[in-house]
């Protein structure tokens, strides 16, 4: 790293004793016993349950609300209208109007009772068929990219050029523990807030600036959450009016969605459809990339997809049309915009090596260093590892599975990338005298292991076990914390409290340097002691030493952003696909999966493996299931809910293979994070799995039976 | 929304169960009471017994929890799961799909496992229910909950609580489980996450953990 000689530097390869090792979650216990509470599970005295009445259409205005029916029923405490008459509801699942019950029965009744009067309008649901969206004036075009020129390159007859149309479509988020809030008032202008959030630190502000309040006296608390996957940002609307009936109720109240509320309305991954010409020299080199692109998420416009993606092909020029819909707004969803456009591109490079007869992974080793940052030599590496743990020499073979029989084996492959600098972090250790530490930050762990590595880091640089160190996060009264997004908070919070450990441990040791005879700087913390560099036969206990603190605590405070670059950005990855197809039913089914990441310096090798055979599994799910399906007729969603929205089940899934790139040339680039970037290849990978083994393109995800035999039908290239 | 009847008994006895898939190919949303009538028998049987008309309003029921006897006052639409965690504060069971597909809400009633989103409270009367909470008492981790820790098969743990429970019941079944077996006779709970690689390591080592634990029991005993 650019500084040398810092205090606060990684230790070195040698002298770590836990970062890098594999550790189990320090919550563990408390989950799988169910015993953690998460905010579903919190019941405060006299508590009232919220119920919300949701438009039933896609695009009307309201005319009239009346709530006397529901205000008189029993167990009814307040009923607040969130939208009312003259509002325009732009998509099924609005929220209109929530009521506050002494039970969830009584406040279910309560809905049923609202009548409303709508004024329909137009609406539009699907965005597949791009022509037709034109001309109902539902688009709007994003800026043109233009890089060299493309028209020039394809018209170099040395240049081979594929011509294909590839498709994503709409998702949800599906968190299992739904959206929402416990909202207590704990003073006249304070509040007490229970919200499944990722941003601990940042929902107390939307909540005092919507209700007027100072935000020093709103309290969030968010020990667990069931789920966010880039969803869970937001107090949101039903938020708000939570807070509002227990204002006038004066009582707490607790609101989280239904479950078919939370997937019509509380997190969608916009969709992206292409149609794209990709040119390359016959020996593979890429040359020329052209492309137009559409999706939607919802009534906004949602991000333009970064195709070509990670090969920055010289030539290209990207053309990206926003349609707007009726379908509900979009919520970044694991990797934003990045797993659309792996399907969108490294498909097409797939089609290009087939007709080049080229084996697509080594047209991407040939490519490689189209990648920016100069990342090619890990592409490169990762490459290589992938081929060795998916057999890829063994098992892949030219376009079309030519073994007899109806079932059909391919492999595919794709590559990613993604940021996951450290995000503003401040973490507080306290020593006390009698050797306990605990360490404070306003952070949250979605479930990727936060709170494992704060405690490892803590411990590594305080030479004790892990068990040692107390972590208290998951509520806004420790020091603020950014929100988990962006794969932005395993570098935040472990820079911080390694900054703060450091400094903690620096008043340790100078406390206990004249009784041991030996200068604070030639001390050092290891194995619960505190020793002389070099020489064991100086040391004292931890406990013995924590009590030359006398009366006195150590409370230090570490910063990220801060002295000494703990971290950097920029990861990249590999994913291969290994399936099987029934040609005559059209089912995929799952052979292999094989992740390969690399994320800087590994904190918790266990956790961080986790999130990759997570993200192979959520690649499945989205790869071969998911879909929300949004009804031309009725304006509404088919699927909203867990049968008919279908995620990957235990048996779905296949063998999994995950390999971490560690040591030299990783490790030195400091923390890096990691929850997004692996579950961004699969579903390209599983779409030229699948076309390796079929002989033919199925264009379009998620790859179900119907579009299987589809695509067997029409036929194509072979 | 009027809950259906015990539809929600999940695991037949003897025999791998039925996959979440298989489970939907066969049945459609509307399931047949065919499938599973075998299984609920036993509780419908109770049902009979406390027959006669109750409700819309509240009613007094009368639960047994992990050991102890619960009285409450509740309409009876109201679902055992909601009556644990509204009513009872007993919050281990979660409650996710609210309609028998997801198995976050899995308990045992009368040692068998059953989505508590599906069985109404009045009709667990009679019937001993058991949740997750009774398998960590006094601090003490159930071998299955040691495996989920050391194979790390969770993240945000939210569907946790339903897996282990689901698993506990499978191993009463299948004490020397293949792959194939965890993975079919789980197919009745979801993750999110995707925790199902440390899931499928966490059963097979709970299996040996518990028949050694069993065995080891009887030497000694």
């Amino acid at each position: 790293m650019a500084e040398t000689n810092c205090k606060y530097e990684w230790p070195a390869a040698g002298d770590r004793h836990l970062i890098g090792t594999r550790i189990s979650r320090i919550d563990g216990p408390a989950k799988a016993s169910g015993r953690a509470k998460y905010t579903l599970d919190v019941n405060l005295p006299g508590m009232l349950f919220g119920k919300c009445l949701r438009s039933p259409y896609a695009h009307v205005k309201i005319t009239a609300v009346d709530t006397s029916a529901a205000e008189k029923m029993p167990g009814v405490k307040a009923v607040r209208v969130i939208q009312g008459p003259g509002k325009e509801i732009q998509w099924a699942g609005d929220e209109i109007v929530e009521v506050a019950a002494a039970s969830e029965e009584a406040a279910e009744d309560a809905v049923r009772a609202v009548k409303v009067e709508y004024q329909q309008l137009p609406f539009l649901v699907n965005e597949a068929d791009f022509d037709k969206d034109k001309s109902a004036g539902r688009t709007k075009p994003a800026a043109e990219l233009k890089v060299g020129d493309a028209d020039k390159a394809f018209a170099d007859p040395e240049v081979v050029s594929y011509e294909g149309e590839y498709g994503i479509p709409v998702m949800v988020h599906c968190c299992l523990e739904p959206h929402g809030h416990v909202v207590e008032w704990v003073g006249p202008q304070s509040i007490r807030t229970f919200s499944s959030t990722q941003g601990v630190s940042a929902v107390p502000g939307q909540f005092a600036e919507a209700l007027s309040i100072p935000a020093n006296n709103v309290e969030t608390i968010c020990r667990y959450i069931g789920g966010g996957f880039g969803s869970k940002f937001q107090m949101d609307r039903w938020g708000l009016s939570t807070a509002q009936l227990a204002k006038d109720a004066k009582k707490p109240v607790k609101y989280l969605l239904d479950r078919d509320a939370e997937l019509e309305v509380a997190g969608c991954r916009p969709s992206g459809f292409v149609k794209v010409k990709v040119g390359a020299k016959k020996d593979g080199t890429l040359v020329a990339w052209q492309s137009d692109c559409w999706g939607t998420g919802g009534p906004s416009p949602s991000g333009v997809l970064p195709i070509p993606y990670v090969l920055d092909i010289p030539n290209r020029t990207r053309r990206h049309t926003f349609i707007l819909t009726n379908i509900g707004p979009a919520r970044a969803w694991r990797a934003p915009n990045h797993p659309q456009a792996a399907a969108l591109t490294m498909t097409a490079v797939d089609d290009l090596a087939a007709k080049l007869n080229m084996d697509p992974l080594q047209m991407l080793m040939k490519n490689a260093d189209l990648a920016s940052e100069n990342r090619g030599k890990v592409y490169k590496e990762e490459l290589q590892k992938a081929a060795e743990l998916s057999e890829w020499s063994k098992y892949w073979h030219p376009r079309g599975d030519k073994a007899s029989g109806h079932i059909k084996r391919g492999l595919g492959v794709s590559m990613h990338t993604w940021g996951g600098r450290g995000h503003n972090s401040n973490c507080q250790i306290t020593i006390q005298p009698d050797g306990s530490v605990t360490a404070e930050l306003g952070s949250q762990d979605l479930g990727t292991g936060t709170r494992t590595v704060i405690a490892i880091v803590a411990a590594e640089t305080l030479g004790l076990p892990v068990e040692a160190v107390t972590v208290k996060i998951g509520d806004s009264h420790y020091p603020y914390d950014g929100p988990s997004g962006g794969s932005t908070t395993v570098g935040g919070v472990s820079a911080s409290t390694r900054r703060a450990s450091v400094d903690a441990l620096q008043q340790v040791l100078a406390a206990v340097a004249p009784g041991l005879g030996v200068p604070a700087d030639q001390l050092v913390a290891v194995g619960g002691k505190i020793q002389a560099k070099g020489d064991a036969s100086k040391s004292i206990s931890w406990k013995q030493a924590c009590r030359k603190l006398g009366v006195k605590s150590v409370q230090t405070h570490g910063k990220n952003p801060g002295q000494c670059s703990l971290g950097s950005s920029g990861v990249g990855g590999v994913g291969v696909a290994d399936v099987s197809v029934d040609t005559e039913t059209g089912q995929v089914k799952i052979n292999r999966m094989v992740a390969v990441q690399d994320c800087g310096l590994i904190i918790d090798l266990k956790t961080a493996e986790s999130q990759c055979y997570g993200a192979l599994i959520m690649g499945v799910s989205y790869g071969l299931f998911e879909e929300k399906l949004m009804d031309n007729a009725t304006g509404r969603m088919l699927n909203p809910n867990m049968e008919f929205y279908k995620i990957a089940g235990i048996g779905d899934v296949g063998e999994l293979k995950v390999h971490m790139m560690t040591g030299p040339g990783y490790d030195e680039r400091g923390v890096i994070g990691l929850g997004e970037p692996p579950v961004i290849s699969p579903g390209a990978a599983i779409s030229n799995a699948v076309a390796n083994a079929i002989g033919v393109r199925v264009p379009n995800l998620p790859f179900t039976p119907d579009k299987v035999l589809a695509a067997l039908a029409k036929g194509g290239m072979a | 929304m009027k809950k259906e009847k015990l539809r929600s008994r999940k695991k037949e006895e003897g025999n791998e169960g039925f996959n979440r898939r298989d489970f939907l190919k066969g049945a459609g949303v509307a399931v047949s009471g065919g499938i599973l009538a075998g299984e609920t028998q036993a509780v419908a049987q109770a049902a009979e017994e406390t027959s006669g008309v109750q409700g819309p309003g509240e009613t007094p029921v009368t639960l047994r929890v992990n050991g102890e006897t619960k009285h409450l006052n509740i309409e009876p639409r109201v679902t055992l799961l909601d009556a644990l965690r509204d009513r009872l504060d007993t919050t281990g069971a979660k409650r996710v799909c609210d309609r028998a597909t997801c198995g976050a809400c899995t308990m045992l009633v009368d040692d068998r496992p059953v989505y508590g989103c599906t069985v109404l409270a009045i009709e667990a009367q009679g019937h001993e229910v058991t949740t997750i909470e009774h398998f960590s008492q006094g601090g003490k981790l159930h071998p299955m909950m040691q495996a989920f820790v050391d194979h790390d098969a969770q993240q945000c743990g939210f569907c946790t609580p339903g897996f282990v429970m689901a698993c506990i019941a499978f191993l009463k079944t299948h004490h020397n489980p293949t792959l194939e077996d965890v993975e079919k006779g789980l197919g009745g709970n979801l993750c999110r996450c995707g925790t199902y690689e440390g899931i499928r390591h966490a059963v097979l080592q709970a299996a040996k953990t518990m028949t050694a634990e069993k065995e080891g029991g009887l030497a000694n005993g």
